[in-house]
């Protein structure tokens, strides 16, 4: 379908925080093109005013999502041809934030998130001692190791309607960052960690509708990760009282 | 929005609830066979200590659950906040707990 | 942060994360949820009647046999169901190790539903 034709309707999403609208514009189709090729296209032959963020290209800095055709995703790894509609794209910036230009939505909320839900690795150790040894095959590494590849690109934080519901909502993301260091043997901060995400913004909230995990480039599982903090915060709770 | 202590608080009356209402479907499917009366019903709820702490205990989990639950939804749909929102949710377990406290006395004592 | 629900977000976005069946699920969880909280106090006032009027309550319980009736309560019997099983797959979800077979376990949970007011329905009538 989107494979042979040689012209992409493209519709981008061009205004600011006060409001805007979609900009139509002809894109040559190429082969293997993914979603970022088009807006770069776009910023170099039609709107060199075009706003938008990459860096890596390759799927490892986490700058580029985008909202294409309604789902976040990372654009320098999708293709075309997997998302494009008859030929058509319409690219908008991540759902969840507030747009600064165009393209580039503001990452600020999304980032103080993961260091209000103890997203920070509180050290128990010097560089002068000799490194921790984790074996992995422990619960706490596997765990770990299931949600330590984010790229915080924050494909979750946009696909997720709890945060659309309750915009203070910590968001999968962070959630799933707390996550991985709770089961981090090296780090000090866990009490602290624990009562961050079991608070009014934390985990409690999740509604485990599993976009995240649905959308995740990274193939990881917030929801699961959630669900863990669930467990381990409920039995905190439990323990403590009220 | 929920804290831990609101979800747990949800969950337990939720695993409260479950038997329970395994229980009630199974008491309706087996009741509503050969038609519902008053008489049917009384005969079979009244000054029976059972059904009372059976029906007791399912008003008194389901009221928790209801509030907790529609408290969420008033946040998230009706972006409900502070302290009418926290007053929502009491007025809703107390007003089921007492409509619910009424209606098995009506059918137990 | 509350700030982010400002107008240009509302017009820009088609929601096309929405729509998977464990969405969907959790959206019949919240409406069976919903729905059954605002019949409980019909429920428990007509119930309350057997303490001052048996003769109202037998009235009411006469009301029910109308076939219409019998199929709004299968109604709430199959929305009891969906919330019944569908929190019992939340539950698992929320506190059992996790399973990747998500999607059958929402699926059983509305199959169960269905069967039991199917069940409902036919010793009903």
């Amino acid at each position: 379908m989107t494979d042979d034709i040689d012209t992409l309707a493209v519709e981008v999403w061009r205004g600011d925080a006060r409001g805007g609208g979609y900009v139509a514009y002809a894109v040559p189709r190429r082969e293997s093109q993914t979603v970022l090729d088009v807006v770069t296209w776009i910023q170099h032959n039609a709107e060199p005013a075009l706003a938008y963020r990459f860096a890596c290209r390759v799927g490892m800095c986490g700058s580029c999502a985008m909202t294409v055709n309604g789902a976040p995703r990372w654009t320098c790894r999708t293709h075309v041809r997997r998302v494009a509609k008859a030929g058509r794209l319409r690219i908008a910036p991540l759902r969840n934030l507030l747009v600064i230009r165009d393209l580039a939505a503001d990452m600020a909320p999304f980032f103080d998130k993961w260091t209000e839900a103890g997203g920070t690795f509180a050290p128990t150790a010097t560089r002068d001692e000799p490194a921790a040894e984790i074996p992995p095959e422990t619960p706490e590494r596997a765990a770990a190791d299931a949600g330590i590849e984010c790229i915080n690109c924050a494909v979750c934080y946009a696909a997720c309607d709890t945060v659309a519901m309750a915009p203070d909502y910590l968001g999968p993301a962070a959630l799933n960052r707390a996550w991985t260091l709770l089961n981090d043997a090296r780090d000090g901060g866990q009490a602290g960690r624990l009562k961050a995400v079991s608070g009014d913004n934390g985990c409690a909230n999740c509604h485990s509708h599993q976009s995240c995990a649905d959308l995740c480039p990274n193939g990881l599982n917030p929801t699961a990760a959630i669900a863990g903090l669930k467990r381990r915060a409920g039995r905190a709770w439990l323990r403590g009282g009220a | 929005m929920t804290d831990i202590r609101l979800y747990m608080l949800q969950r337990i009356s939720a695993m409260i609830l479950a038997p329970l209402i395994v229980g009630h479907i199974v008491t309706m499917i087996v009741a509503v066979q050969d038609g519902l009366s008053a008489a049917e019903i009384l005969g079979r709820t009244q000054g029976s200590l059972w059904w009372g702490l059976f029906y007791g205990l399912f008003v008194a989990a389901v009221s928790v659950h209801a509030a907790i639950g529609l408290r969420t939804v008033a946040f998230e749909w009706l972006k409900l906040k502070g302290r009418a929102l926290d007053m929502l949710g009491w007025i809703v377990f107390a007003g089921l707990l007492a409509l619910g406290g009424r209606a098995v006395a009506a059918v137990v004592l | 942060m509350t700030a982010s629900s400002a107008a240009p977000r509302a017009r820009i976005h088609a929601g096309a994360h929405r729509g998977h069946p464990l969405w969907i699920v959790w959206l019949v969880h919240r409406l069976s949820g919903l729905a059954l909280a605002l019949f409980l106090p019909v429920h428990f006032l007509v119930l309350g009647l057997a303490l001052n009027d048996p003769a109202a309550l037998d009235g009411a319980l006469r009301w029910m046999d109308n076939p219409w009736v019998k199929a709004a309560e299968t109604g709430l019997v199959l929305l009891l169901g969906l919330h019944l099983f569908g929190g019992l797959r939340l539950l698992a979800l929320e506190f059992l190790p996790w399973s990747p077979r998500q999607k059958t376990f929402a699926a059983a949970a509305v199959a169960l539903a269905c069967a039991i007011s199917a069940g409902f329905l036919l010793s009903a009538v």
